[in-house]
């Protein structure tokens, strides 16, 4: 049995993408189908926080603004839909192009900046997004925009139908783990993973390292808005709302308690982040209370996230032959 | 030409660049000596408002409520740093972004808690909800007190930094602190006080709003982001540079916000300028720190002799 | 007349009111090694900088191979065939030597926006960076992780880097600071064999190291070049001395 994952971090990884995959039909077998809804939306997040991790726990860019992504990709969607354009491929190249746009002249003047001053600024570029489409009478503002239907991918793909937008979302998540493993393992990702430890060493062995990491921003702000499109489609209402710097703050949460700089460690952290809001929202209305000490413990005493914890059942990081 | 309206604008824009420069001092200055990026700093903010209510609600007297919340803010923020901030200065800013993420869903909920989940208003004294004339102008009495107090706590603060001997070691930690430890200051009494100092201030300006405003729950969370522009575009560390970029900031985004559209009018038809112009209006002060990080990354105002 | 590859020309470089660098004039012929020593502070580490694109010089002029490089970028002299190695050694200590160097082989190959082929795939990339290793004596320890082999095998780890870049020349900053004896002899082979087919400029505090591997020293003192000259020639020079040992000694 020499093609099973040695260790037992993988093995788990492994299981959990078959329960997903085989999720609609647990869900109405327990006769809870309003988990799938839950799940969903996990996932849709995961995929964000899948992008996230690109730049933060691969490339040790933090970004407290992607959530930006989130809601150029949700209005793509939305926007349009307001004028009764349904057909999904504009919704898509809008998010893409507009989100591609976006990183590349805010992450051109992002990265010159570093440490702090790249958390901040992130933060107000983000700020920025949310008041325009704040500021957007006409698609809604403060109250949001209703969206009446769903992307359309005529003749190709229906999003109708919790279950079969569930595995579309399936697919979709896979797809980004599967990119990103393979990003991160190509010569590209060795120079962004490279520029996170050591920058000043990457420089001096030849890479322009700024350019590299612009492409690695650009390339995440797309997928994230990737989800933000998701979104739209899935839920029926959004608003600027999913735009502000503590939905980015969240996310960055998300990364942290999965594992930063993993490869599952976004999925296990969306999951858990969202399993736990619903649980405890439903014990208390100050559930934030208890997030916050969460929080806050986590990083005074708990490093390393679930992937830390469940590699410690792993051999030790060994010297690889 | 609307006169009372420029008139009127433009103290909008002191008063909004004064309460700016109360939030954005402590921030430049814990940023700019402990090296700590406090993202909660807004939730002094709004415990400022929230303690001088409750007093006002209980002994009627404002000044009270001033009074009171000040020494209440203080102590909040010296139980923050000496509990939790401390422990985390020689981390990842990454890490201080988490936690103090995390003290702002802690601080919102405990206000939830405490206070219910409206805001509360606090109501002025007579004295001070009319208006005073000076000369042609009308002007409301309480806004000028705000730009009045603003004005002297600048100039409390400037006295304190610029000729004072912990003002002296202020200005020393935020350009070189392993220098101020060398000298055997004892530099956690140091970050204490600027750091209980900082929180008082924020705590103050949510007092002064919040008669206006009401005291609400996260009122204090999205204009800390406007602090962090202003702390960026004044210069890390340099409270001279907060006050000036405060008060720019201040200005720009009140008269933006009523002239813009007039004046993008004059170059494109309404329907155009009268969209464009709001979206603008709440860009404009990114775009000035995008502007500043490209040709001066530094701020505008940076400390002496900063690293 | 051999070439020189390397030639600085008047460089200055202030620092508040102190001239770290006070107009240098050096240049280093191809295929040799050139040492630089000094007394401390005499700003050696100033002057890697400068030639290295860590700083801009104030004024003065740095030419590679006929260019002038002076407003290079690091990166850009890397590819231009100028490498260094660190004094502090600084490597990518998560992960292994291997890759490491593969990085190296990668920084001044072609672009690196290749985001599907997994690298340890890449035989030629593997190959070249196994050629390096194996230079320094590392080969046989590819698999381990950077962070966990002795202080001495990270600064031949530093040197196989550098090599790997395939430069026409070397900038080695202190490459035997910390090292014990065996090591430090075992470093010195390997830069004795490099001799000739790569030009190094080489900094170091290590007399014995310096007096059998370079063909020409420059001593700095307070930011000057005080003297530069053959082996022999310079060990005889009485400012030298002075310059190292105080009056006195002269």
């Amino acid at each position: 049995m020499s093609w099973l994952p040695a260790n037992w971090s993988t093995r788990i990884y492994a299981l959990l993408l078959l329960v997903l995959a085989l999720a609609p039909f647990i869900f109405t077998w327990i006769g809870q189908p309003f988990y799938l809804d839950l799940l969903s939306r996990a996932l849709i997040l995961a995929i964000a926080v899948i992008s996230l991790n690109l730049i933060l726990g691969f490339g040790g860019m933090v970004s407290l603004g992607h959530a930006a992504y989130i809601g150029i990709g949700a209005y793509s969607v939305g926007i349009p839909s307001y004028y009764d354009y349904y057909n999904g491929w504009l919704h898509l190249a809008l998010a893409l192009t507009v989100s591609a746009v976006f990183a590349l002249v805010t992450g051109a003047i992002s990265l010159r900046t570093r440490g702090v001053y790249f958390i901040m600024i992130t933060m107000a570029f983000s700020q920025m997004v949310y008041f325009t489409f704040l500021s957007l009478e006409e698609y809604g503002a403060d109250d949001g925009l209703v969206i009446y239907s769903r992307s359309e991918f005529p003749e190709f793909i229906s999003m109708e139908g919790a279950t079969g937008l569930y595995y579309w979302i399936f697919a979709l998540l896979l797809a980004s783990l599967y990119f990103v493993h393979r990003l991160v393992h190509a010569r590209f990702g060795r120079v962004i993973v490279g520029s996170k430890y050591n920058e000043q060493r990457m420089q001096a062995l030849g890479f322009n390292t700024y350019r590299y990491r612009l492409v690695c921003y650009v390339i995440s702000a797309m997928m994230c808005s990737l989800a933000g499109m998701l979104l739209g489609n899935f839920t029926s209402f959004i608003s600027p709302d999913m735009i502000g710097w503590a939905r980015s703050g969240e996310l960055i949460f998300m990364v942290i308690i999965g594992g930063v700089g993993t490869l599952f460690g976004p999925l296990v952290g969306t999951i858990a982040f969202v399993v736990l809001e619903e649980a405890l929202s439903a014990i208390t209305i100050y559930w934030h209370l208890i997030f916050g000490i969460m929080l806050v413990a986590l990083v005074l005493y708990g490093k390393g996230g679930i992937h830390g914890w469940l590699s410690l059942l792993d051999r030790k990081e060994e010297d690889r032959g | 030409m609307d006169w009372n309206l420029l008139i009127s604008q433009l103290m909008n824009g002191l008063q909004l660049g004064l309460l700016l420069f109360l939030l954005a001092s402590g921030l430049t200055l814990i940023f700019g000596i402990m090296d700590f990026i406090n993202l909660s700093h807004g939730s002094f903010y709004m415990i400022g408002a929230y303690f001088c209510g409750t007093v006002v609600a209980y002994t009627g007297s404002f000044v009270l409520g001033v009074l009171i919340g000040l020494v209440g803010v203080f102590i909040v923020g010296a139980l923050v740093e000496w509990f939790i901030a401390r422990k985390l200065y020689r981390e990842d800013h990454l890490d201080h972004v988490l936690v103090t993420f995390g003290l702002i869903l802690i601080f919102d909920t405990l206000v939830h808690l405490l206070w219910g989940a409206s805001g509360i208003a606090i109501p002025l004294p007579d004295v001070l909800n009319g208006q005073i004339t000076l000369g042609n102008l009308v002007v409301p009495t309480y806004r000028l007190l705000i730009i009045v107090a603003g004005l002297l706590v600048a100039a409390i603060l400037y006295i304190l930094v610029a000729k004072t001997r912990l003002g002296m070691l202020i200005r020393a930690g935020a350009s070189n602190r392993t220098m101020v430890e060398a000298l055997g200051i004892n530099i956690n009494r140091l970050f204490l006080f600027v750091f209980a100092l900082g929180a008082a201030m924020a705590g103050l300006a949510g007092m002064l709003i919040a008669p206006i405003t009401e005291a609400s729950i996260g009122m204090g969370n999205d204009i800390i982001i406007v602090a962090f522009v202003v702390v960026i575009i004044g210069g890390i560390g340099s409270v001279k540079g907060a006050f000036y970029a405060a008060m720019i900031l201040g200005l720009i985004d009140t008269l933006s916000r009523s002239y813009l559209d007039a004046l993008l009018g004059l170059a494109m038809p309404s329907e155009y300028s009268e969209t464009a112009a709001p979206a603008l209006s709440a860009m404009l002060i990114y775009i000035l720190m995008a502007a500043v990080l490209a040709f001066r990354p530094q701020g505008l105002f940076p400390p002496a002799g900063a690293k | 007349m051999a070439d020189h590859l390397l030639r600085v020309t008047s460089l200055h470089k202030h620092f508040g009111g102190i001239a770290a660098t006070d107009d240098v004039n050096l240049s280093v012929e191809q295929g040799r090694i050139h040492a630089i020593i000094g007394p401390n502070g005499a700003g050696k580490t100033t002057l890697i900088a400068q030639l290295s694109g860590q700083i801009r010089p104030d004024s003065g002029d740095i030419e590679f191979g006929g260019h002038s490089i002076v407003n290079y970028s690091t990166a850009r002299r890397a590819r231009a065939g100028l490498a260094r190695s660190f004094q502090i050694t600084s490597v990518v200590m998560p992960m292994t030597l291997l890759e490491n160097v593969m990085l190296a082989v990668q920084g001044t190959g072609s672009h690196s926006f290749r985001f599907w082929a997994p690298v340890k795939h890449d035989t030629a990339l593997k190959d070249a960076a196994m050629a390096s290793l194996a230079e320094v004596g590392l080969d046989d320890r590819a698999g381990r992780i950077a962070a966990n082999v002795s202080h001495g095998e990270q600064r031949q780890l530093e040197v196989a880097m550098a090599l790997a870049m395939k430069p026409r020349m070397l900038l080695l900053d202190e490459p035997m600071a910390g090292m014990g004896k065996e090591e430090g002899s075992a470093m010195v082979e390997i830069l004795n064999r490099l001799k000739g087919s790569i030009t190094i400029l080489l900094v170091e505090h290590d007399m014995d190291a310096v007096f059998s591997l370079a063909d020409r020293l420059s001593v700095l003192v307070n930011g000057h070049i005080i003297a530069t000259d053959s082996v022999e020639n310079i060990r005889g020079n009485n400012e030298v001395q002075r310059a190292y040992l105080g009056d006195g000694y002269a």
